[in-house]
């Protein structure tokens, strides 16, 4: 199903009373997005840019301040969560203590009334279904206190899955679990909602998690949306710098730059040449795989040291132009076997090399010589 | 290893000397007591051993009546108690503005004193040839005619003594009951409700299970506090309960002692172990009954 997402905005009230009232604060400003129908969309952020209030607001928990839900073509925004037919995985997981897996996953079924009302039978051929989802047959009889974090989290799954919801929200799923089970656990999101078509929409801070298995990604930042795409476009394209910076690990390098009769210079140093754009301050974005070792190349840093991670070498080094510490590039662990002296120089792969206004942090498009 | 354990006991010697004196010792000795018939306190002498203390004190009237004074007030206000606190906790919790207040207003009664409380309530319920207390205008109000709840019939005491001792219990359930329901994590609730739960069954089934355990704990402690009452039907009848026919079976141990026909500490000690027999009984069944009802995470 569709769900389309029209001016949404929430505000919450300043604290205080009278003089010493604080302003409103605006969780989600002007959301505009619509998700297509079957999709796995990440919404991804820093902590407190507005997108658990925005799961929040699409699952009904929270009132939009203005702004619609659509859900294909039916208006939601007045609708009581029940009546929306999400299902929704909460950070903690929030299973019933005191009710075994099996009686967990039945609950929603139970709240069923009228002519959904289900059958012993459907129901339990219902949670078996569920169950069998997630690969939790053999843990149907226990009490979530007596699973792992990452069983805990597929009883979770499989209970928002069970009532067959239009949409499913997941709010920071692999947050609670370890790094071995969060790689594993979002393989399992990713083949869940491949095998299940449903419109899934899941919230993370974790821009890996996020790239990995998500069909868009939608970055926030203090409740505007910056950027919406596919996540390789989005990583290729940033929008602006806090895009730029907020993606890729290890993170973009950003050096301060300028512009100069169509040269672009870090430092002293020309490092491309450009066409078309009139001469002014920028900074510079350099993707770690945008460095290239060369003997003769345009940017000289000093060298720290290089750190082997296998097939690659990341070389840290430093620039006094750059705004990060250390800036690390990543080559071939073939081409750093010359590697000598106390400086490295690079030439620049010019399509990881992005410009953004020093004021404004928006991006300024170029096309080299 | 030996040498801690010697330390450990050694710590713990103060405190074992004062309960072996003060609690274990009595215990026994109440046991003991309860086995000598025609045990006199003057004298220290007894004729011999048997259970005639049991069978004199179930034969007598007077206990019988306390008996049964006892059971209606534990089987009628502990539940009533419980489940009245439980409602004003849960109507408590949801208002948001004044909760503080309310919150000590039904506290109150917890922090006030049982006879002074006792004399309000006697003047509340009392009628004399000359003026009618403030309940009995009410029942003019409404087309009755007044009833003495202290002199009264036995129906009409029973209920003052249950109301008051129902009023009396339930500022700490309420106090209880609040700070239960405030530590459910809120996002159960809303778990529940992106599911579609009505509220009914939010109550039943989430929150009534969530609390259970301290649910569990006023229920234990109320039937064993019920059991044991006593001051508060001296707070309204005056201390010749017997008389009043409202005695309870601690007032009734208590006469044994020390009243007029006092002097008999094998009766009251026979009746005080009738009395632990039947909180000892009523709590292993509440244990039971628990096991399957309350969770504990």
């Amino acid at each position: 199903m569709k769900i389309v997402l029209s001016h949404l905005t929430k505000k919450f009230p300043g604290r205080g009373r009278g003089s010493k009232k604080k302003e409103d604060v605006t969780a989600v400003n002007d959301f505009n997005f619509e998700i297509p129908d079957g999709k796995l969309v990440g919404l991804l952020g820093p902590s407190g840019c507005g997108k658990s209030t925005t799961l929040n607001l699409i699952c009904g928990l929270q009132k939009p301040t203005e702004g619609q839900i659509l859900f294909d073509q039916e208006d939601v925004t007045e609708l009581t969560p029940q009546k929306r037919g999400v299902g929704m995985v909460f950070q903690n997981y929030a299973l019933y203590p005191h009710l075994n897996v099996e009686q967990n996953i039945r609950f929603p079924l139970e709240n069923l009334k009228g002519h959904e009302k289900l059958s012993k039978e459907e129901m339990r051929s219902r949670v078996e279904e569920a169950a069998g989802l997630v690969q939790i047959h053999d843990l149907l009889d226990r009490k979530p206190g007596e699973l792992s974090g990452g069983q805990q989290q597929r009883v979770a799954i499989a209970r928002a899955l069970v009532k067959l919801p239009r949409v499913l929200l997941l709010d920071e799923p692999l947050s609670n679990l370890d790094a071995r089970l969060r790689l594993q656990t979002r393989e399992e999101i990713r083949r869940i909602q491949q095998k299940t078509a449903v419109t899934t929409i899941f919230v993370t801070h974790d821009q890996d998690e996020a790239m990995s298995i998500s069909d868009l990604i939608v970055v926030m930042k203090e409740g505007v949306v910056q950027q919406i795409g596919k996540p390789q476009e989005v990583y290729d394209n940033p929008a602006n710098l806090f895009v730029a910076k907020f993606l890729g690990t290890p993170p973009i390098n950003i050096f301060e730059g300028r512009v100069e009769k169509g040269s672009l210079f870090i430092g002293k140093e020309a490092v491309l040449q450009l066409k078309n754009i009139p001469d002014q301050p920028v900074c510079v974005g350099i993707r770690p795989e945008g460095f290239i070792l060369q003997a003769d190349g345009p940017l000289s840093c000093a060298l720290s040291r290089p750190e082997v991670m296998g097939r690659d070498v990341s070389i840290v080094s430093t620039h006094p132009a750059s705004q990060n510490p250390a800036i690390r590039s990543i080559v071939d662990a073939e081409s750093c076997e010359h590697l000598v002296g106390s400086t490295v120089r690079f030439s620049l792969n010019p399509r990881k090399v992005f410009l953004f206004d020093k004021t404004t942090e928006a991006r300024i498009l170029f096309e080299t010589i | 290893m030996e040498k801690q354990n010697v330390k450990g006991w050694l710590y713990l010697l103060p405190a074992l000397l004062f309960l072996g004196a003060f609690m274990i010792y009595p215990l026994i000795d109440v046991f003991v007591y309860s086995f000598e018939e025609g045990y006199t306190s003057a004298s220290q002498t007894f004729f011999g051993v048997g259970s005639y203390n049991y069978s004199y004190v179930l034969h007598d009237i007077y206990f019988l009546q306390a008996l049964k004074n006892t059971f209606l007030l534990v089987v009628i206000t502990v539940p009533l108690s419980t489940g009245l606190a439980l409602l004003l906790s849960v109507a408590l919790s949801s208002i948001k503005p004044l909760q503080e207040l309310f919150q000590t207003i039904y506290f109150l009664p917890y922090v006030t004193n049982t006879l002074a409380v006792g004399l309000v309530f006697m003047i509340l319920f009392k009628k004399t040839p000359y003026s009618d207390g403030l309940v009995n205008l009410l029942i003019h109000c409404f087309g009755g005619s007044s009833v003495d709840f202290i002199d009264g019939p036995y129906w009409a005491k029973m209920f003052v003594l249950c109301f008051y001792t129902i009023w009396v219990v339930m500022p700490f359930k309420i106090l209880i009951l609040t700070s239960a329901l405030a530590s459910v994590n809120p996002v159960y609730y809303n778990a529940a409700q992106v599911d579609g739960t009505s509220q009914f069954r939010i109550f039943f089934k989430i929150t009534l299970p969530m609390i259970s355990p301290m649910l569990f704990y006023l229920v234990i402690t109320g039937f064993i506090g019920a059991f044991k009452a006593y001051s508060d039907a001296v707070a309204l009848f005056g201390t010749n309960l017997n008389a009043a026919g409202m005695n309870t079976i601690v007032g009734y141990v208590y006469d044994m002692l020390y009243r007029d026909s006092g002097g008999y500490p094998s009766y009251a000690s026979a009746a005080a172990i009738i009395l632990f027999a039947i909180v000892l009984t009523i709590t292993c069944v509440n244990l039971l009954v628990s096991k399957k009802h309350v969770h504990y995470h």
